[in-house]
C-alpha cells in the first residue's frame, strides 16, 4: 500500500507530461465570450445623452409634485394635545397618579368640515417603542396562539415573562405597556345636547395581522378557558380575554392590541385608534363646528416627558397629510430642469471648441 | 564502440541553478557515476582498485529530474522530504501583492477607523442619554434583574462590542471573496486571447498568478532582457575573425572581408576548409601572392579554430543518429542536415552548426570521447576535462587529447574574459574585430587554446581532481584551479553570431514609451552589441543624447562621472537622454551613490544596462522599486538568468522562448512574443485595473450606504443597538442582492473599445499611479456613499413626517416597514449606481442587474408572505407587501433613487464636460459601426483572411457613406501601432477619410 502510494507520489512530483498529440493545437477558441467581444450596448454619459433625461425628469417630476402637494393640502387634519402639562389644560389634574379614574374633557373647533372617512389617531411623543430591549420583548409564537408558548413564553419577554409564577399572556414589555386611554368624541351641535360620534374599532389593524399573525390559543369558547394558567400583564387592569366584549375582537386578536404591538419606527408616533366612517355623500363625516373630546386618562407619560395627542385626519389615496413628498418632487424636478438648461449652455459652448480640442489628445 | 554501450546519461534538471543546490544541500537524489559499470571499470583502471570519484552538485539529481536517454541509473537517495529544492521553490515563491491590494488595505484601515469611531460615538452618546433614568429605564421598558446588576464596565464593553457588531458590515468582508473570484475568473481572459496566441510556436499566453492582473495596468518601468526577449534567440553564425582576419559566412563558405594583415590587395577569397586536406589545392591559391608557408600556417589556424569551435561546447546530439559514421567523404555535406544538435545555449548550437557547415562536423560524444569528422575523416578526441561555464568566469573550456596524443585546452568565452588571458595570437586585431562585430549588434565569443605538455597536464589533472574531491570550499578551490588552468592562452579568433530582432519590437517599445512607461534594457551582452541592438529596436533613438557610465574603476571616479551626467541632463532639458551603464560601473554606482544614480536614471527616457550578471538585474529592479516614488516595475525575460529579475519585479513576464521553460515557470505571466506586451498592458492591464478599482470603490460605497442608516437610526432609538433592517436582509445584502452586478461588471467591463486602447497607448497614463484608487476618488465614493445613505434615511424620515399614515386606509407602519423602505431604496440605488458605472452592457449585465432588483422583490414577497415556522419572531410578516401597497412609498422610492443618482450623474457629466480626461475623450471616438459588426463577424468566421476581404468589401460600401469626422481626426493625429487584428480598424478609418 505504502509502496503504491510512493510510486504515485513520484509520478505526481514530476513535471506534467507534454500534451499527447502534436496535432492538438493550443489555439484559444474564437468565441465572442472568450475574446471579450460579446455584443454590447455601450452607453456613455455625456451632456448630450443626459440633457433630455434632465428635461424629462423635470417635466415629469414637477407636475407629479404639484399633484401630490395639492392632494396633501386637501387633507384635513387636527391635532389635540391632551397631556395636561399646561396647568390651564383640563387634563392637568390627571397628571398626579392619585386620581385613579380621571376623566377630562377638551373642547375644540373644526373650522372646516371633514369629508369622507375620518381617522382618529392617538399620538405619543418621546416614547421609544423602537428601543431594542422593547422591540424584542414579545413572543410571536404566543401571539400566534401556540399553546406551548402560551404557558412558556420566550425568554425575550423578561422581565415581563411571568408574574407570581404564572406566565404572562401576552408577555413582554410591548404588551405590558399597551395604551389604555379611552377617547370619546362629541359634537356640540346646534342642539343643546352633544351627540356622540360613533367610532368604529375594527379595521384599524392590518388584515394579515388580525387574521394570520395574531391568533387566540386553539379551542372553543369561552376565551377565558383558553388563557387558563396565565396571568394578565402587570400593568393591565383587565386580562387579555376581557379586552372587548365582541369575541372576534377579543384576546390576542383585539385590534387595539394588535395596533399597539406594531412597534413604531420613531419616538414620536401615531397609532390608529378609531375609524369614523362617512355616513353618506351629502353630509360631511365631521361637519365644521365645536366638538369636545372625552378622555379617560390612564396612560402615564409624564415620567419621561412624553406627550399625548389625539389626531383627526382625513386621508387620500396616498395617506395622511405631509407636504414633504410634493415639495421634494417639485424641488428635484426644478433642479433637474435648471441643470438641464445649464448643461445645454455648456454643451453648446463646448461643441464649438470640441473640434480643436480633440486633436490635442 | 556501439551506440548502446556508449549511452550517455542526459538529464534534464528541473532547475539548473547548480550553485544554489551546492550551497543549500537540499539534496534529493545522489547519482553515483555509474553507467552499466562502464565508468567504474574505467576508474578502477586508472586508480587501481581504490578509487575516489569527485561527487559534486553535477552528479546530483534533483527531485523532478527525468532520465532522457538511459533506462536506469544507480543512485543513492540522500534526502527526501519537504526540503527538496522543488518543494522549497514551490513554497518560497514570494507572494506578490498588487498596488490595488495595498490601497485596498489602506481603505480597509480607514473604514476600520470609521467603524470604531462610530461605535465609540454611539457608546458615549448612549451613556450620556442613559444618565437620566427616564431614558435608561422608563416604566414601560424595565430591565431585568440581571441587566441591572451587571457591572458598569462590563456593560460598557458589551455595549461597545454590540455597536461594533451592528456596524461591522461597513467592513466589506465579501469584498475579498469577490476580489478573489474576479481575479481568478478574470485571468482566464488572458489565456483565451487570440491576439496573445502565437501561431508558429502554438503558444498561448499563460497566467501563473491571478493576483496581479490589475498590476498590468500600473506599470511604470519595464525591464527587459535582450536576448530571446527583444530578439528571436535564433542564433545565426555570421562572421568570425581568425588569426586577425575577418570572414563572413555565405552559403557554407567562408569569405574574407576587408584587407587582411598579410595581404593588402583587396578582398580575396579564402576557400572553405574543404581544401584543408588537399594541399594540392592550396598551391593554386598561392598565386594570390601569399607564400605557401603563410598559407599553410593560416590553414592550420583555421583548422584549429573550427576544431576548437566544434570541441569546446556541451552540445548533445539527438538520438536519431546516423549509423554510418565515417563512411564516405560525400557524407560530410549531408551530415549537418542529418544531425540534430541540442544545446543549452543557442550560441553554442549556432557555432557547432556553423563548424559543421564549414566542414568540421561534430558527430557525437560518448562519455569520454568526442568524435569530429573533418571532411569524412573521423577523428576521435578524448575528452579529458570540461571546465564548465559559469557566469563569473564568463568562459568555458575543455581539455582534449588529440588522436596524435597531444593535449589541448580550448577555451571559449566573452572577449573581456578571454583576451586578458591570452599571451599569443592576434590579440589587438581581434579585439578591434570583436568591437566591430559588436557594433553590428552581433554577439561575440573569443576562442583560444593552449597546448599542454603531458607534465603540465598531469599537474592540471591532479589539481583538478583535488579540487573536485575537496570536501570543503570546493567552489573556491575549483575557481582557483580554473584560474590556474586557463592562462597562457593563444588566441585563435572570435566568432560573431547574429540574433534577429523579434517582430514589432520597435513599435512595442515606442508604444510603451508613449504610455509613459520607462523601458530599461538589461543585458549580459557587451556594450557595443547592446547599444546597437538598442538602436535597432528603437530603444535608443538617433536623436537621443546618449550618456555613458562605463568602465568606472573607482568609487570617486564613478561619482564624478555621475555628477557630470546629472549636469548634462540639467543643461539640456529638451532633448531626450539615454543612459548606458555597464555591470561594473553599476555595482559601483549602486554601492555608494544610489541617490545620484537614481536621479540620473529618472531623467533618462531610456536606460541600457549591459554586461549585467543575473543578480545585478534583480538588484537594479529592487533599487527602482524602493526609490521614493515606489514605481511599479515589470520585468520581461526568457532565460534562467532572468528568473531572479522576474521574481523581483512587481510583475514578472516570461517569454516562452528557446531557452527552456525556466522563466515562463517562474513568471507571473508568460507570453510567446515581446510584442504581446502591448496588448497585455494596454488592453488587459487597463481593463483589469479599471475593473478592480471600480470593484473596490463600489464595495466600500455600497457598504457605507448599507450601514450609515443603521448608525443614524441609533440617534432615534436611544442608541439601543436596534437594527433598522431585518437580520435576513442584513445577511443577504452583500451575498445576494448586490453581489452579482458588480462581479459581472468586474469581469466584462470595457469602458473603451480595446482597439482604441491598444492604438492609443497614451490612454495608459490616465490610470497610472493608481489613479482610480487615489485618496481623492476614494473620498468621492465614500462621500457619495454617505450622502446616499443620508438621502435614504432622512428621505424616509421626512416621508413619515409626524408619523403620518402612508396607506390609503389610514393604517400605520412600524419600524420594520420603515427599515424595509430604506432597504428597498438602497438596493435599487446601489444597483442602478452600478448600472451607471457600466459602459459595456452585454446580456449578462442586463440579466444580473435587473435580475438582482427583481430577485430582491421576489425574495421579499416570499420571505414576508409566510409565517416561517422556525423563526422566533415574525417581524417581517407582510411588511414588504404592505409597503408596496402604499402609493406614497412608491413615489418616495422613485424620488429617492432619482435624487441619489442625480448627484452622481451631474458630477460625471460636468467633469466630462469641463475637464475631460483622455480616456473620456477616447470613449467618444466610436469605432465605426461597420467595424464593430465586422469584428463580431470575424469572431465567428474562421480565418482572418476571409474576414479581411469581407471587411474591405464592406468598407467600400459603408465607409464611403458614413465618414465620421471624429474618427478621421483620430487616425490623422495618432500614429498607429496595431496588431494584426486592428489593421481592420485602421483600413476602415482610412477609407472614411476619402
Amino acid at each position: 500500500m505504502a509502496m503504491n502510494y510512493n510510486a504515485k507520489d513520484e509520478v505526481d512530483g514530476g513535471p506534467p507530461c507534454a500534451p499527447g498529440g502534436a496535432a492538438k493545437t493550443r489555439r484559444p477558441d474564437n468565441t465572442a465570450f472568450k475574446q471579450q467581444r460579446l455584443p454590447a450596448w455601450q452607453p456613455i454619459l455625456t451632456a448630450g445623452t443626459v440633457l433630455p433625461t434632465f428635461f424629462i425628469i423635470g417635466l415629469i417630476f414637477i407636475p407629479i409634485g404639484i399633484g401630490i402637494f395639492v392632494t396633501s393640502n386637501n387633507i384635513r387634519e387636527i391635532e389635540i394635545d391632551y397631556t395636561g402639562t399646561d396647568p390651564s389644560s383640563p387634563c392637568s389634574k390627571c397628571l398626579s397618579p392619585d386620581v385613579t379614574p380621571c376623566v377630562c374633557t377638551i373642547n375644540f373647533t373644526l373650522e372646516q368640515s371633514f369629508e369622507g372617512n375620518v381617522f382618529m389617531y392617538y399620538g405619543l411623543s418621546n416614547f421609544y417603542q423602537n428601543h431594542r430591549r422593547y422591540v424584542k420583548s414579545r413572543d410571536d409564537s404566543q401571539l400566534n396562539g401556540d399553546p406551548s408558548a402560551l404557558l412558556n413564553p420566550s425568554k425575550e419577554c423578561e422581565p415581563y415573562r411571568s408574574n407570581e409564577d404564572k406566565p404572562i399572556a401576552p408577555c413582554g414589555a410591548i404588551a405590558n405597556s399597551m395604551f389604555n386611554d379611552t377617547l370619546e368624541l362629541f359634537l356640540i351641535g346646534n342642539e343643546s345636547y352633544p351627540t356622540l360620534i360613533p367610532l368604529k374599532k375594527k379595521g384599524i389593524a392590518w388584515w394579515t395581522d388580525k387574521n394570520v399573525k395574531f391568533r387566540n390559543p386553539p379551542g372553543g369558547e369561552p376565551l377565558e378557558e383558553l388563557f387558563k394558567g396565565t396571568t394578565k400583564p402587570v400593568n393591565w387592569v383587565k386580562p387579555v380575554y376581557r379586552l372587548d366584549s365582541e369575541s372576534d375582537n377579543n384576546g390576542f386578536i383585539n385590534e387595539d392590541f394588535i395596533v399597539w404591538m406594531r412597534t413604531a419606527a420613531l419616538p414620536t408616533f401615531r397609532k390608529l385608534y378609531r375609524l369614523i366612517e362617512r355616513k353618506n355623500d351629502l353630509h360631511p363625516t365631521l361637519p365644521a363646528g365645536r366638538y369636545y373630546l372625552n378622555i379617560t386618562y390612564n396612560y402615564p407619560v409624564h415620567s419621561f416627558d412624553g406627550r399625548k395627542r389625539m389626531i383627526l385626519s382625513t386621508i387620500s389615496w396616498m395617506g395622511g397629510k405631509n407636504p414633504f413628498l410634493g415639495i421634494a418632487y417639485i424641488a428635484v424636478g426644478s433642479i433637474s430642469f435648471l441643470l438641464g438648461v445649464v448643461l445645454l449652455v455648456i454643451n453648446h459652448k463646448y461643441r464649438n471648441s470640441s473640434n480643436t480640442a480633440d486633436i490635442t489628445i | 564502440m556501439s551506440p548502446t554501450r556508449s549511452r550517455f546519461v542526459q538529464i534534464h534538471r528541473s532547475d539548473d541553478d547548480n550553485s544554489t543546490i551546492g550551497r543549500n544541500f537540499k539534496l534529493f537524489l545522489l547519482v553515483l557515476y555509474l553507467l552499466n559499470g562502464e565508468k567504474f571499470k574505467h576508474q578502477e583502471d586508472l586508480c587501481s582498485k581504490k578509487c575516489t570519484i569527485p561527487l559534486g552538485p553535477e552528479s546530483l539529481l534533483l527531485r523532478g529530474a527525468r532520465l532522457k536517454n538511459t533506462k536506469e541509473i544507480f543512485g543513492v537517495a540522500v534526502y527526501t522530504g519537504m526540503e527538496t529544492k522543488m518543494a522549497l521553490n514551490y513554497k518560497s515563491k514570494s507572494q506578490k501583492r498588487s498596488a490595488v491590494e495595498k490601497s485596498m488595505n489602506t481603505f480597509l484601515i480607514i473604514y476600520l477607523i470609521i467603524l470604531i469611531a462610530e461605535a465609540i460615538i454611539s457608546t458615549i452618546l448612549k451613556y450620556s442619554w442613559q444618565a437620566e433614568e427616564k431614558w435608561d429605564e422608563p416604566w414601560y421598558n424595565q430591565k431585568t434583574e440581571h441587566q441591572r446588576n451587571s457591572s458598569k464596565i462590563l456593560r460598557f464593553i458589551s455595549d461597545f462590542l454590540a455597536f461594533l457588531v451592528l456596524y461591522n458590515f461597513i467592513i466589506p468582508i465579501s469584498l475579498y471573496v469577490t476580489v478573489e473570484m474576479q481575479k481568478f475568473l478574470g485571468s482566464f481572459f488572458i489565456g483565451w486571447d487570440l491576439d496573445l496566441y502565437h501561431e508558429e510556436s502554438d503558444q498561448k499566453a499563460q497566467v501563473n498568478t491571478s493576483d496581479l492582473n490589475e498590476e498590468l495596468g500600473q506599470v511604470e518601468y519595464v525591464f527587459t532582457d535582450k536576448t530571446g526577449t527583444l530578439t528571436e534567440n535564433e542564433m545565426q553564425f555570421r562572421e568570425c575573425s581568425i588569426n586577425g582576419i575577418k570572414y563572413q559566412e555565405s552559403n557554407g563558405r567562408l569569405v574574407s572581408e576587408g584587407p587582411t594583415p598579410d595581404s593588402s590587395e583587396g578582398p580575396f577569397y579564402r576557400n572553405s576548409l574543404s581544401h584543408l586536406n588537399n594541399l594540392s589545392h592550396l598551391t593554386t591559391s598561392s598565386s594570390f601572392g601569399t607564400s605557401l608557408e603563410n598559407e599553410i600556417e593560416l590553414i592550420k589556424k583555421h583548422d584549429l579554430f573550427f576544431k576548437a569551435v566544434s570541441l569546446c561546447h556541451t552540445v548533445q546530439i539527438s538520438n536519431v543518429q546516423t549509423d554510418g559514421i565515417g563512411d564516405g567523404p560525400w557524407q560530410s555535406s549531408l551530415a549537418p542536415s542529418q544531425l540534430e544538435y541540442y544545446a543549452s545555449s543557442p550560441d553554442e548550437k549556432a557555432l557547432v552548426e556553423a563548424a559543421a557547415r564549414i566542414g568540421i562536423v561534430f558527430i557525437g560524444n560518448s562519455e569520454d570521447t568526442m568524435e569530429v569528422k573533418t571532411l569524412g575523416k573521423l577523428e576521435r578526441y578524448k575528452l579529458l576535462h570540461v571546465l564548465e561555464f559559469d557566469s563569473d568566469r564568463r568562459r568555458m573550456s575543455v581539455i582534449v587529447q588529440a588522436p596524435s596524443g597531444e593535449k589541448f585546452l580550448f577555451a571559449k568565452g566573452a572577449e573581456s574574459s578571454v583576451l586578458p588571458k591570452c599571451i599569443g595570437g592576434e590579440i589587438e586585431t581581434t579585439r578591434i574585430h570583436v568591437d566591430e562585430f559588436a557594433l553590428k549588434g552581433l554577439r561575440t565569443l573569443c576562442i583560444a587554446y593552449r597546448q599542454l605538455t603531458s607534465k603540465e597536464y598531469e599537474d592540471i589533472d591532479r589539481r583538478l581532481f583535488e579540487a573536485r574531491t575537496a570536501l570543503q570550499q570546493r567552489e573556491e578551490k575549483l575557481a582557483d584551479v580554473f584560474q590556474f588552468i586557463e592562462k597562457d592562452l593563444v588566441l585563435l579568433g572570435a566568432t560573431a553570431v547574429e540574433d534577429r530582432l523579434q517582430d514589432k519590437v520597435p513599435e512595442t517599445i515606442e508604444a510603451l514609451r508613449m504610455a509613459g512607461i520607462k523601458v530599461w534594457v538589461l543585458t549580459g551582452d557587451k556594450h557595443e552589441t547592446a547599444v546597437s541592438v538598442s538602436l535597432s529596436c528603437g530603444h535608443f533613438h538617433r536623436t537621443m543624447n546618449i550618456l555613458e557610465l562605463t568602465n568606472q574603476k573607482s568609487d570617486s571616479e564613478c561619482a564624478e562621472q555621475l555628477r557630470q551626467l546629472a549636469r548634462r541632463i540639467e543643461e539640456d532639458h529638451v532633448i531626450q537622454h539615454g543612459l548606458v551603464v555597464d555591470g561594473t560601473s553599476l555595482s559601483l554606482a549602486l554601492r555608494e551613490h544610489e541617490k545620484l544614480f537614481m536621479d540620473v536614471c529618472r531623467n533618462c527616457s531610456a536606460v541600457l544596462c549591459c554586461r549585467m550578471a543575473p543578480l545585478q538585474k534583480a538588484k537594479v529592479i529592487r533599487l527602482i522599486k524602493i526609490s521614493p516614488e515606489k514605481p511599479i516595475t515589470l520585468a520581461v525575460g526568457d532565460g534562467a538568468n532572468d528568473v531572479s529579475m522576474i521574481q523581483e519585479a512587481h510583475v514578472g513576464i516570461g517569454i516562452m522562448g528557446k531557452e527552456g521553460r525556466q522563466a515562463a515557470r517562474n513568471s507571473d505571466y508568460a507570453i510567446a512574443r515581446f510584442k504581446f506586451l502591448s496588448k497585455l498592458l494596454f488592453v488587459h492591464g487597463h481593463f483589469y485595473y479599471i475593473r478592480i478599482a471600480t470593484l473596490v470603490q463600489y464595495f466600500f460605497y455600497k457598504n457605507v450606504c448599507f450601514i450609515t442608516p443603521q448608525f443614524l437610526y441609533q440617534f432615534y432609538c436611544l442608541f439601543s443597538q436596534q437594527t433598522l433592517y431585518d437580520s435576513v436582509y442584513l445577511t443577504l445584502y452583500n451575498i445576494c442582492f448586490t453581489s452579482l452586478p458588480i462581479l459581472v461588471y468586474s469581469l466584462l467591463e470595457q469602458h473603451i473599445d480595446p482597439h482604441i486602447l491598444q492604438n492609443k497607448p497614451t490612454l495608459y497614463r490616465d490610470i497610472s499611479k493608481n489613479r482610480q484608487l487615489s485618496i481623492k476618488t476614494f473620498l468621492y465614493w465614500t462621500i457619495l456613499g454617505f450622502s446616499h445613505a443620508f438621502i435614504f434615511f432622512f428621505g424616509s424620515c421626512f416621508l413619515m413626517g409626524k408619523d403620518i399614515s402612508l396607506l390609503g386606509n389610514g393604517q400605520m407602519f412600524g419600524n420594520w416597514t420603515f427599515g424595509t423602505l430604506v432597504f428597498t431604496v438602497m438596493v435599487i440605488t446601489v444597483t442602478v449606481k452600478m448600472a451607471l458605472e457600466t459602459h459595456f452592457w452585454t446580456w449578462i449585465n442586463h440579466f444580473v442587474t435587473w435580475g438582482s432588483i427583481i430577485f430582491y422583490f421576489v425574495f421579499s414577497f416570499f420571505y414576508g408572505g409566510i409565517l416561517w415556522p422556525f423563526l422566533g419572531s415574525q417581524n417581517m410578516y407582510f411588511v414588504f407587501i404592505q409597503l408596496l401597497s402604499s402609493g406614497s412609498a412608491w413615489f418616495a422610492i422613485i424620488l429617492m433613487v432619482v435624487t441619489c443618482l442625480f448627484l452622481d450623474i451631474v458630477k460625471k457629466v460636468f467633469d466630462r464636460q469641463l475637464h475631460p480626461t483622455n480616456t473620456e475623450k477616447a470613449q467618444l471616438i466610436k469605432t465605426n459601426s461597420s467595424v464593430k459588426c465586422l469584428d463580431s463577424m470575424c469572431c465567428f468566421s474562421e480565418g482572418e483572411a476571409t474576414c479581411a476581404s469581407v471587411g474591405r468589401m464592406l468598407e467600400r460600401v459603408i465607409g464611403r457613406c458614413s465618414p465620421t469626422h471624429v474618427s478621421r481626426l483620430w487616425s490623422a493625429s495618432d500614429p498607429f501601432y496595431t496588431n494584426d487584428r486592428s489593421i481592420l480598424t485602421l483600413s476602415t478609418m482610412e477609407s472614411s477619410t476619402c
